[in-house]
């Protein structure tokens, strides 16, 4: 992946936090994300992200857990292992849909949580950039990509100007990378350049 | 300019009262021709016709207080901005139970016994089943524990409406607001208690399932439970949207009604795994006196009618309402809450039919006629309910909080 630059900035309250979004957008600078303790609700309207197609990726899966089912219980039950329950008719619907159900919710939640976890790029032994620990305690930390056209100190000023409490400028590789957080010592090699306002 | 004060439309009313109109003279031709016919099946299409309207109807309105209260109990305030609306049908149960009672009077006392089966003194008699059940079929028990269970729903509705109105005197902040919530808590509790004894048990074996007297299942109240709540909830739906579009509501958003689709989606979806619940375990263990109800109505002449109540009351809403769009659309949700309020009819009309009419049973003007009848009086009197009191409880300690409300 690649390494970037970015201007971080550490907010300390929701009402500061989203005329601050509104501000940094409408004078042109791209937000790479913000970070927030808690999910704050309108944010995502805010920030102007599209909805989230998970929905629509749980309904595949759900449907691909469904014909699992029927295709292979139908298979098993008319076709290899042929077995009389009851003098009830081999393909016999109304039985298989419990099995049916509990396919389609397994594949779908299963489904569903991995292709969160891969969207939020989260895995075990998986590393991603922090651009500040408090971002998990009590700060709202908004982070602007650098473009070639970006002005770092006028987006530093921007920053503390909208309401940011701690501004800083940071490398920062952008994808996420194998290795355990404690031991790995990439983290430290991209963020040697830490001012702080 | 706020519009808070309901005021009938013209419309409105023309529709109610051409509605009446139409049901009464259904039920006037019903009763002569019918009801006083010497004829047995036509004695037993009128009442059996009465009771599932009566029934339906009733039960719906009082769902309709069922979901204030588990908003109570739940501390949710989104609904704040609309409550006046469940409030409003709520308060038509006292119509529809006395109108159920009377249907009730006439049948037990009228011997109506090809709906009741256990009203045949002679048959109970001969009938190890039906003696065994004696001490619940029984027109004692029938009359007492019907009288308490509409006697405590009008009561207890009746005390949380005031409570509720109690929202539009003035201000309620500090320890009273406290105070007021806990009181609307304890109320609810106390009305969602009974109602887990009425309509979540006892209440649908002795109004519906012992017109299959022989015949029992666990599941069958919570069954009759659910599509009265998705029709509860279906009609709220239906009543919101109307007075959005008459310009009243004005604080219930998209928000709102994305969370009412919500319910009705979820809903449905256990409507139909209590429904597959109650078919699966009959059709497995596959024991005569239990195959006997689904005989009917999966191999006899009610096969159309029970396919199509699936198909409406479970295939339809999950795939229409899956989607966030359609559940914010006015349209789509207007379409399928009309929807599952005559599939959820039709489904009552499956559990009363095919034990009291057998094979010959009849969907034409009667059962029509009284379906629009039940509807006349369910708008008039939901109509009238809604001029009574502002339509937002402006001084409700959640109502700030329902205005922020967003899914």
């Amino acid at each position: 992946m690649t390494i970037k630059k970015f201007v971080v900035g550490c907010f300390d309250d929701e009402d500061i936090l989203f005329p601050a979004v509104k501000k940094v957008r409408k004078a042109g600078y791209k937000i790479h994300d913000v970070y927030t303790p808690f999910p704050v609700h309108g944010l995502d309207k805010e920030l102007g992200m599209r909805d989230t197609s998970l929905h629509t990726v749980g309904f595949i899966y759900a449907l691909t857990g469904l014909t699992t089912a029927l295709g292979f219980i139908s298979w098993i039950l008319t076709k290899d292992w042929v077995q009389n329950y009851g003098g009830k008719p081999h393909f016999s619907l109304a039985a298989w849909i419990p099995i049916m159900f509990e396919l389609t919710v397994l594949f779908s939640g299963v489904g569903m949580t991995l292709t969160f976890c891969y969207l939020c790029q989260l895995a075990p032994f998986v590393k991603k950039h922090h651009f500040h620990p408090r971002a998990t305690d009590d700060q709202f930390v908004m982070v602007i990509e650098c473009t070639p056209n970006t002005n770092v100190q006028e987006a530093e000023g921007f920053l503390a100007a909208a309401g940011a409490k701690e501004v800083n400028v940071q490398m920062a590789e952008t994808g996420w990378w194998l290795g355990r957080y404690d031991m790995d010592k990439k983290l430290f090699d991209h963020t040697a350049e830490t001012v702080t306002a | 300019m706020i519009k808070q004060q309901f005021e009938t439309p013209a419309k409105y009313k023309k529709w109610t009262y051409g509605l009446l109109a139409v049901g009464l003279v259904a039920f006037l031709a019903g009763f002569f021709f019918l009801g006083l016919s010497k004829d047995e099946h036509d004695q037993t299409r009128f009442w059996a016709g009465l009771l599932q309207n009566s029934l339906y109807f009733l039960m719906i309105c009082n769902a309709c207080m069922f979901f204030i209260c588990i908003n109570i109990l739940g501390h949710s305030s989104w609904q704040t901005t609309f409550r006046r609306v469940p409030e409003a049908i709520a308060a038509v149960v006292p119509v529809f139970a006395v109108v159920s009672m009377l249907v009730f009077i006439a049948i037990v006392v009228g011997d109506q016994h090809h709906i009741y089966h256990w009203l045949d003194k002679d048959a109970v008699a001969s009938d190890k089943i039906l003696s065994w059940k004696k001490g619940f079929l029984n027109p004692t028990f029938f009359f007492v524990w019907t009288v308490v269970t509409l006697a405590v729903w009008i009561l207890v509705g009746r005390k949380l409406r005031q409570l509720s109105l109690r929202a539009d005197e003035g201000e309620i902040t500090g320890e009273e607001a406290r105070q007021y919530i806990w009181n609307n808590t304890v109320w609810a509790a106390i009305f969602i208690v009974f109602f887990a004894l009425t309509t979540g048990s006892t209440i649908p074996w002795l109004w519906l399932m012992s017109i299959d007297a022989h015949w029992y299942s666990t599941m069958y109240s919570w069954y009759t439970f659910m599509s009265s709540f998705v029709g509860g909830l279906a009609l709220i739906a239906l009543f919101v949207i109307f007075l959005k579009n008459q310009g009243y509501l004005e604080h219930t958003t998209t928000e709102q009604l994305h969370d009412i689709g919500k319910y009705i989606f979820a809903f449905s979806i256990f409507w139909a795994y209590l429904w597959f619940s109650q078919f699966m375990l009959i059709w497995y263990a596959n024991i005569p006196e239990e195959t006997i109800y689904f005989k009917p109505r999966l191999q006899g002449v009610y096969k159309g009618i029970f396919w199509f109540n699936f198909i409406v009351n479970f295939i339809a809403p999950i795939l229409i309402l899956m989607t966030r769009g359609s559940k914010r659309n006015y349209a789509v949700m207007t379409f399928m809450a009309m929807t599952l309020v005559l599939g959820h009819w039709l489904d009552f009309y499956q559990m009363v039919m095919p034990g009291a009419m057998g094979d010959h049973f009849s969907l034409g003007w009667y059962e029509l006629g009284m379906l629009a009848f039940f509807i006349g009086i369910l708008m008039f009197f939901t109509g009238r309910a809604l001029t009574k009191a502002p339509l937002v409880p402006k001084y409700h300690p959640y109502f700030k909080e329902s205005l922020i409300h967003h899914t």
